[in-house]
């Protein structure tokens, strides 16, 4: 009854800029069979309402992601490091803004 | 548009299993960030029963938007004007948009866009009950965007908070639209009682038709409702099923009063004690029945969306060789 559907499309990611000025920000993901077509679903699919002024799409497959196992010895380091933030140090207030 | 379906089981539906075969530290991390009101992200380990609550409910959802495009179909070739034809085609055009937001977000589960297609198309997964019920007349486009979308944004609103960031994320962007949705159809309601004797008619009868279905959108009574407790502890589902029932129909009243139209309920009553509207016996026989497949117009919506599906297959094919020959082309000018 069925004819097969969307086994070949592959997965895009889209990123869209809000306006002038501003990064791109990921919105979501489409199915397009190539770039140009998932740039044409993603104007449809995410900024039918003036949502954006440019997009970006991206294979998903070339996304390289960390690892959420390797949270821990990927960003834990950082939490003991608190003079990295300009509130570690104390400036007298005759200084004024600094 | 919503599914009441976050409640039934699909026909393959096996029942969940409580126990899952994962290491105890890692189900602790899972249980201990769901307490804590923490998000869960698709490569984060997660229960299998959480993961497959969540494809039935987030495909169930998908499938939803995109039945409940046909309804209203129907009648964009007889708006009564180009503006309201306009904003019919914006609407239906969001419902497949939210259907999309929705099967991508099911994808990060591990489910593809196929299996969740043939489920729908093969009559094995849900979609909501209300779409199997027809569109009349033009009263009934009104009263789809006034009271089934607002039904429907009662049932979103708490999901945007929901534990999945996919489906939480999918949520804020679908609730946006919504808003639009019922307003329109409130809108185009307050234009008919405003005009003949014939017309408020007309929206009184579409209101009678679609009030009971609305509230059975909600799923199941709380005490019927076997998977809600689960859903809820998992912070899926935030609110339940009588609760949002009941939040509806107090939003409700006062807007059938301003339209001036009566809801169909003699039971239906300010209750002071409990600060809220007392409301009568729902027909969830019927509800039943509709969901198992035996709605005046279950067979003639999925025939139509498979139809429709298998009338695009050219297009999909054509894509997908354009796209090859490109590949192809470009291989051989680099060599």
């Amino acid at each position: 009854m069925n004819t097969p559907a969307l086994k070949d499309w592959p997965l895009w990611e889209v990123f869209v800029r809000s306006k002038q000025g501003l990064e791109h920000k990921h919105c979501g993901s489409l199915h397009a069979a190539d770039a140009a077509q998932a740039l044409h679903m993603a104007r449809d699919v995410y900024t039918r309402r003036q949502e954006g002024v440019s997009i970006w799409v991206v294979p998903s497959v070339a996304i390289t992601a960390s690892n959420p196992d390797d949270k821990g010895e990927l960003f834990d380091p950082a939490a003991d490091k608190i003079y990295r933030h300009p509130t570690f140090y104390e400036i007298p207030e005759e200084v004024g803004h600094m | 548009m919503y599914t009441q379906a976050m409640d039934i089981p699909d026909d393959s539906g096996k029942k969940i299993a409580a126990v899952s075969s994962a290491p105890s530290d890692q189900e602790a991390a899972f249980e201990a960030r769901i307490d804590a009101d923490g998000r869960i992200e698709p490569q984060d380990w997660m229960p299998d029963a959480y993961r497959k609550t969540l494809v039935r409910q987030i495909s169930q959802h998908a499938h939803s938007e995109i039945v409940g495009m046909l309804p209203e179909g129907n009648w964009i070739s007889r708006a009564p004007s180009l503006k309201r034809k306009a904003i019919l085609i914006a609407k239906v055009q969001d419902e497949g948009g939210h259907g999309l937001y929705l099967y991508s977000a099911a994808e990060t589960l591990g489910t593809s866009r196929d299996q969740m297609l043939d489920a729908l198309h093969s009559g094995k997964a849900k979609y909501s009950s209300i779409f199997n019920y027809p569109t009349l007349n033009w009263a009934d486009v009104g009263v789809i965007g006034w009271l089934v979308d607002g039904a429907a944004i009662m049932n979103q609103v708490p999901l945007c908070r929901c534990s999945y960031g996919p489906y939480a994320r999918a949520m804020v962007r679908v609730c946006k639209e919504e808003s639009f949705h019922q307003r329109q159809g409130y809108e185009a309601l307050l234009v008919m009682m405003k005009g003949t004797d014939e017309q408020r008619a007309m929206v009184q009868d579409a209101v009678n038709r679609y009030w009971w279905k609305c509230l059975a959108m909600f799923g199941p009574p709380d005490a019927d409702s076997p998977h809600s407790a689960q859903g809820m502890r998992w912070g899926i589902k935030r609110i339940s099923n009588d609760d949002l029932r009941q939040k509806f129909i107090d939003a409700t009243v006062p807007q059938a009063k301003v339209l001036g139209v009566t809801l169909p309920d003699p039971e239906l009553k300010w209750n002071e004690a409990r600060g809220h509207y007392d409301y009568g016996q729902i027909d969830w026989a019927e509800f039943w029945n509709t969901v198992e497949g035996n709605g005046p117009c279950n067979k003639e919506r999925l025939a139509t969306r498979v139809k429709a599906h298998n009338d695009g297959q050219w297009v999909r094919d054509a894509a997908q060789a354009y796209a090859r020959k490109q590949k192809e082309r470009a291989l051989k000018e680099a060599a």
